[in-house]
């Protein structure tokens, strides 16, 4: 593993606290300011054998590591027919009061790559059945940890080798008055107002936490919005270009005649990501939107 | 070798002048000359044979000449051990040659036909070989050091005794991602060699334009490893040069920066006229031509007869020209090939 101030440290969040006592610093190296060479050394790494994670201090640092990612590990399985197992992994997005360069959400960016596997967990046991699953892949995987839900969700996590297979979605609450499509942190408030509209008026809503954006669950989404014939898709990045788009084109491409209402997107809106409260309050999706749009969808 | 955090002249000022003689290395065996020789023989025929080829319309992309460079791409991977790794770039042919690479192989994946080791899906050097240990290049430039750096990693985690050795030019050691990669290699003193191939030219732009320092290898005293500069067209003097080198890292001392000053003596691709490039001065450089020096060289230490040389290239060609005729006969490959591999099992 290779990361910024993740060996005596034990990183910026604390999530490699103890590793270097247990792996060696041979195993968890303290690299310089540098994620093009953390990424790079990574890939170098992966080709010559070995599984490599690399940490991202904060996930926005991973543009300065875009280059090695999209360039050089996405298109070496297509090149040369060779796997680059490769993790890079780190904590995004927003909602913490952090600033423009300390919450982006660009998991889209890789999506759009081709080449590159995109994780974004929502659960503490999916963190772990998705990692492992990301570091035996013999791909390259970004790994988004969303840094909001880090020690904000709890839930017992299966002990000894759990793994949970990239490109299968999950139905974390079944409904048929509509279906909310979600990743990382949008799926908590996903259900949080899937819960409040069924208490309040007792709408049956299905919550479905993609779980990785590539590989894409295709299926499991079409036969709930088959099933549902609503769709409200819901993520926490910015709106245009951002992986919603994607799934809203597959349904309407694929699921149309089955629809009873427009699908509809709730996501950030376009702009950096401020660092007043108030105003990220403000450009931030969260449970009260994503209701409004949800009632208006249900009363289309 | 070269002093920690210093650099050494060595007969090279890092800006173009004649020099005399060439270097007889005491490293070197005749065997090992004869070698030498065959590998730049073949890589500037290859280079004619591609200028050819590009003519005709048989090679399309960007067809990059070496021709001036093959001294210091025979020279480095000469240099290198049976389990050591290659990172070339796009002006190394000479160096795929050294680690065993076949004309026809070459050729297939340069002109993008059926049977290509990259299925057709890209050309030119950026191919990987394991079993040979070539990894290429792509063309954002300064990519692979890091790379390089990450793979001596790995082997040195195992306890393998492997040098990576990689290049970047006189314009491409600009880049964030060089820098990055050297400092990464010089903090973990990582058995890896870089060579710059300071060809006097980054696309169209002159040195003025890419650097201020006086020499390339300067920087190796900010990186806290070795550098030198030497001159490029000294096929002896770079494979000497690079030996010390990769023993010095070898024995777990580091990187080295290898400036090897050459000058690239056609355009940046076949499609430039490099009509920048003042015509003195690369008549200067023709006469340091690294292949007919190093021929004369040759005859004169008795090793070789004019004719055995002859005869030599005439060998090199004929092989080239039965390549040509098999691979321009190859289809391109299926397009089917187009949505494969996107990810590997």
């Amino acid at each position: 593993m290779l990361g910024e101030d993740i060996g005596t440290y034990g990183g910026a969040f604390k999530l490699t606290k103890g590793f270097i006592e247990e792996f060696g610093s041979k195993r968890i190296v303290d690299a310089p300011i540098s994620e093009a060479a953390i990424v790079g050394a990574a890939i170098g790494a992966a080709l010559n054998g070995m599984r490599p994670v690399a940490e991202m201090q904060f996930m926005d640092f991973v543009t300065c590591g875009f280059n090695q990612i999209v360039n050089v590990a996405g298109t070496t399985a297509y090149r040369w027919n060779m796997g680059v197992p490769m993790v890079v992994r780190g904590p995004s997005g927003g909602g913490v009061g952090a600033n423009p360069f300390h919450s982006r959400n660009s998991e889209a960016w890789f999506a759009h790559a081709s080449g590159v596997k995109v994780v974004c967990p929502a659960f503490p046991a999916d963190a772990k059945g998705l990692m492992i699953a990301s570091i035996r892949d013999n791909n390259p995987v970004v790994f988004y940890e969303h840094k909001g839900l880090y020690r904000k969700i709890k839930e017992e996590v299966p002990e000894g080798e759990y793994i949970v297979s990239l490109g299968k979605a999950r139905i974390v609450r079944e409904g048929n008055d509509c279906s909310v499509i979600s990743y990382g942190s949008a799926v908590h408030f996903a259900l949080e107002a899937a819960q409040k509209l069924h208490d309040e008026k007792g709408y049956s809503i299905e919550v479905i936490d993609i779980r990785t954006l590539v590989p894409f669950d295709e299926e499991t989404v079409l036969q709930s919005a088959k099933k549902t014939g609503k769709v409200i898709i819901v993520h926490e990045a910015s709106l245009t270009g951002g992986f919603g788009g994607e799934i809203a084109a597959r349904i309407a491409d694929k699921a149309f005649e089955y629809l009873d209402a427009p699908i509809k997107r709730v996501a950030a809106y376009d702009s950096p990501t401020p660092f007043a409260p108030t105003l990220e309050k403000a450009v931030l999706p969260n449970a009260e939107n994503l209701q409004k749009v949800i009632e208006e969808t249900l009363n289309y | 070798m070269a002093k920690k955090s210093a650099t050494s002249t060595k007969k090279h000022s890092g800006k173009s002048d004649v020099q005399q003689s060439l270097t007889r290395s005491s490293l070197l065996n005749d065997k090992q000359r004869i070698d030498l020789l065959t590998n730049m023989i073949r890589a500037r025929e290859y280079d004619y044979a591609m200028q050819r080829l590009n003519r005709q319309g048989r090679a399309f992309g960007g067809v990059y000449s070496q021709i001036g460079n093959e001294a210091t791409a025979v020279g480095s991977a000469s240099a290198m051990g049976k389990e050591d790794v290659l990172f070339p770039m796009h002006r190394n042919v000479g160096g795929h040659y050294v680690f065993g690479q076949d004309t026809q192989t070459l050729l297939i994946n340069q002109l993008a036909r059926e049977g290509s080791m990259m299925r057709g899906t890209d050309g030119t050097g950026h191919y990987a070989d394991t079993e040979k240990r070539i990894y290429g290049n792509i063309s954002h430039l300064g990519a692979m050091i890091p790379v390089a750096a990450g793979f001596a990693m790995a082997a040195r985690m195992r306890g393998e005794n492997i040098v990576t050795m990689t290049y970047i030019g006189d314009g491409g050691i600009q880049t964030g991602e060089s820098h990055e990669g050297i400092n990464f290699a010089a903090v973990q003193k990582l058995p890896m060699i870089l060579i710059i191939e300071n060809n006097q030219y980054a696309y169209s732009s002159p040195s003025s334009v890419e650097y201020a320092c006086e020499k390339l290898s300067d920087r190796a005293l900010g990186y806290g490893c070795f550098g030198i500069t030497i001159d490029g067209t000294d096929v002896e003097l770079v494979y000497e040069t690079c030996k010390n080198a990769i023993e010095n890292a070898r024995a777990g001392n580091g990187p080295t920066l290898i400036e090897s000053v050459t000058m690239r003596m056609r355009g940046h691709a076949e499609h430039d006229d490099f009509f920048y490039v003042p015509k003195e001065k690369l008549e200067l450089w023709q006469k340091k031509d690294p292949v007919i020096r190093y021929e004369q060289f040759i005859i004169e230490q008795g090793i070789m007869t004019e004719k055995q040389i002859s005869d030599l290239r005439t060998s090199i060609i004929e092989e080239l020209r039965a390549a040509i005729d098999y691979v321009v006969e190859l289809p391109f490959p299926n397009a089917d090939e187009g949505y494969k591999s996107v990810f590997v099992d």
